[in-house]
This record gives C-alpha cells, structure tokens and sequence, in this order.
C-alpha cells in the first residue's frame, strides 16, 4: 500500500514548523513517530497534501526532570521511557505504559507526544497522563499554552490543539511523597490495541488514606477517560480491599465501551472492574514502598 | 516533488531522487535490489521489513525513504561480511530458526539489534525482544534457540576476531 501524493518538508526549527502550519492549515500533517499517521495515510484514510516531518528538529527528545515536572519532548520514543533509569525508578506508572505499547520496534518510533495528539482512545499514553494529571504544552504562533490533559480530548482523534500548533512537550508532575501508579493492559495479543487497559496513581497522607486519586480508563470510551467517579469514590478513604471494590465498580459504570470484535461491552465493563482493582493495589503496594 | 537523498546502507553511500510518498522498504526493494528485507503484512505487524535505522530495529513499511535521507540504515544483507555469516545467521542455520524463511531477515534484524543492546539475554528477553516480528511456522521455539546461540557466539567471540570479519 502507498500514500496518496503529498509534499514533505522537513523544518529545522519549531518556529519554522510552526510557520508551515500557518501556511497549510487543515492541509498540513505532523510527521512525528508516524506510527499512526504513515498506517493511516498508507491505507488512504488520511491524504495530507504536506507532511511537516519534526524530526530534523533539534532539542526536542527530552526527558528529564525540573522545576517540579518531568518533561517528556515532542520527539521523545516510547522506547526511551521504557529504557530510562530516571522513568523505572521514579515513574512507575510510565514505565509500566511504555513497555506495553504495541510491540518493541513500533515503540523505536512512535513518541508520547504525538500518540496524545493523535487522540486514538485506544492509545495507552491517554489514559496513562489523565491518571498523573499530566499537561501537554501545545507551540503556536504566539507564546506556548499549557493545555491540562483534562481538557486536551475533545471526540475521538480530535483535540484542543489549534490547526497552526505543536505539541512541543508533555509535562508529568513528579511524583510526590507516598505516592504510586500502576498501569494494566489486556490485550489479545503483542502488537494489538487494548481489550481494556487502565492507569492508577495515589498519593497517601500520614494516615495510610488516600490524599490524591487519578484514574485513567483506555479503550472503552470515544475517548480516553478519566474515572472521575471511581476516584472521588476513594479520595480521603484508607485504600482496603472494600475501598478499593467500591471504586472498580464505580469505574465499570462510568466507562462507556463499545462491543466490537475485542469483546462485548459487558465483558469489557467487567474488565476495567478487574483491571482497576488490580492497579490500584499495586500504587498502593508501591506508594507504600514496595516494587 | 522529487527528493535528492542520501542514504548510507550496510557501510555504503546512495544517493537517489524518490518521491516523497516512497516507502524505505520500496527505496531498498526497488531502487537498490536489496530484496533481503521482505513485506509481509504491510501494515506495521509482522516485522518480515524489519531493519535497523541509526541502531534501532524498525519496520521499514512505516518509514518513509525521505525520512532516511543522511541517517544509517543495516539491512540484513549488512549482517555476514567478507563471505562469513554473521552469528546470529549461523544461529538460526544450526538451530533451524526456520521452516519457510520469510520472517527470517526481519527476525535476524530484531535479533541482531536485541544483541547489541543486552548481549546476554534470558529466554524471557529474547522472546519480549522479537516480539514484534511474528512467524507462522516454528512456534518460535527454535528461533529463541537460534538467538540463544548467537549470544553466545558472540559473547565467545573476541572483538578481534569481530574486526577481522570486516
């Protein structure tokens, strides 16, 4: 299969990129991993007449910490966060994503940036950012707006990002004191998209409750999802076995899956059910110290 | 618009114009005859198109050539040098790390690059590690077999003996 015709140009500058999509608007594609996009454009369900390719832009594969975040750059590969001593030891959340991630050769290429702006909701890196309350720094025209995760996905495959703007860096807060995340994935097979998959992170307070609760559902919505109600279900309780079952549930009712050749919807409510009751004993096995 | 790009693979510069739309796996199939480098599924499962971009294991059907311009591509026609396999060729040839052959390159690519990165992997590794390319005739069990064996070749082989192949 081969892409339609399209004109490559490959900025060196993110301003420079920035200017392309000015000029092009809706005509204009980001090439960053191209692991969606190229597919995509191979099977003809997307015909861009410009590719602006970022990855002759230097300065862009970050991934460190300052300032009280972590910043993840636009070019930076799944496989680097799942490599990274910094991710393994301080964000195991991420680091339980990254590896999880279609399968070892996709993961060379493709970049959390641009699986977030692609806004699939069977990316995995969705949920996983919705449950550390991550914000996604969005380069246009004028100065960088910081866009809150909350806020970034509109419908499936649609964002907040305007048609002149780049995802230039996503920001994790760095995780705080008493804190832990987990992120559990069933999928049919490696290399195929989540049956179900989900990402938990608490933070405790003194007392062993829960001060901070995020919870991030892929796959069973039109978009990525944030389990508001299975949150608000566990923040200030000590997170015990009942504690914990209130909140799966709640996350199985407020999940919205479609049945489709992965399963039926009702197999895949009952899924995050387990899903989540697993992930969130393992944050809080971790906030508490343990691997 | 017709691209001038250069590409350096297995050791050698080429130069080519391609359309922008040319896949890397067409630029080394097609432009270049370098048809060790199979297409399988074409649409970024299999890895039969596996091939190694500045050192990463890639799927050469989701790359496009453009994107190649000025970088270092090996393919598998860069593993035996001098007439002398590769150990990870001499593996899957011991261990019969194959029934029909058409994975084989992009498996000996993921391999090769899984090697480079972890040269002493468990059983566990090297099956997480190839786990992006996919056979239909082995079950794998040789192929992990055939991996194994060339980490250990490799591992018993001095770096001089590396260099004297090339």
């Amino acid at each position: 299969m081969i892409p339609d015709r399209f004109e490559y140009v490959a900025p060196s500058s993110v301003a420079e990129a920035v200017g392309l999509l000015q000029r092009y608007g809706a005509e204009a594609k980001v090439l960053a991993g191209g692991h969606s996009l190229i597919p995509l454009m191979k099977l003809r369900l997307a015909s861009p007449r410009y590719l602006v390719d970022i990855n002759r832009i230097r300065g862009l594969a970050q991934l460190q910490e300052d300032d009280g975040t972590l910043g993840v750059g636009a070019l930076t590969r799944h496989a680097d966060l799942e490599t990274s001593e910094l991710i393994r030891s301080r964000y195991p959340l991420l680091a339980d994503a990254a590896r999880v991630i279609a399968d070892p050769l996709v993961r060379n290429m493709g970049t959390l940036a641009g699986s977030l702006a692609h806004a699939d909701p069977a990316g995995d890196w969705g949920a996983a950012m919705l449950a550390v309350r991550a914000q996604v720094v969005a380069t246009g025209p004028r100065r960088d707006r910081t866009i809150p995760i909350d806020e970034f996905f509109v419908d499936t495959f649609t964002t907040t990002l305007g048609p002149d703007e780049i995802v230039s860096e996503i920001r994790v807060p760095k995780p705080s004191p008493r804190s832990g995340g987990a992120y559990l994935k069933v999928e049919r097979k490696v290399g195929d998209f989540a049956i179900a998959a989900v990402g938990t992170y608490v933070v405790l307070d003194e007392k062993g409750a829960c001060r901070q609760v995020g919870i991030g559902l892929c796959n069973v919505g039109a978009t990525s999802l944030r389990a508001k109600r299975a949150e608000e279900t566990l923040r200030g309780r000590v997170p015990d076995e009942k504690a914990i079952a209130d909140a799966a549930r709640a996350a199985s009712e407020e999940c919205d899956p479609a049945s489709d050749l992965r399963g039926p919807a009702e197999y895949k409510r009952d899924l995050v059910r387990v899903l989540i009751g697993r992930a969130l004993r393992r944050a809080v096995q971790r906030a508490k110290g343990g691997a | 618009m017709g691209h001038r790009i250069s590409v350096t693979i297995n050791g050698t510069v080429h130069e080519a114009e391609v359309e922008s739309r040319l896949l890397l796996v067409h630029f080394l199939r097609e432009v270049l005859g370098l048809t060790g480098t199979h297409i399988g599924c074409d649409t970024t499962n299999c890895g039969a198109c596996t091939v190694l971009l500045q050192g990463r294991a890639v799927k050469s059907c989701t790359v496009l050539a453009v994107q190649a311009d000025g970088r270092e591509v090996m393919t598998v026609e860069g593993l035996a040098r001098n007439g002398q396999l590769h150990p990870v060729q001499e593996g899957f040839f011991e261990k019969h790390g194959l029934q029909c052959g058409f994975c084989t390159p992009g498996m000996m690519m993921s391999a090769y690059a899984l090697l480079q990165q972890n040269p002493n992997p468990s059983e566990g590794e090297i099956r997480w590690g190839i786990s992006g390319n996919l056979c239909r005739c082995t079950g794998y069990v040789n192929i992990v077999e055939a991996v194994k064996y060339a980490a250990e070749k490799m591992r018993a082989t001095p770096a001089a003996a590396e260099l004297e192949r090339s």
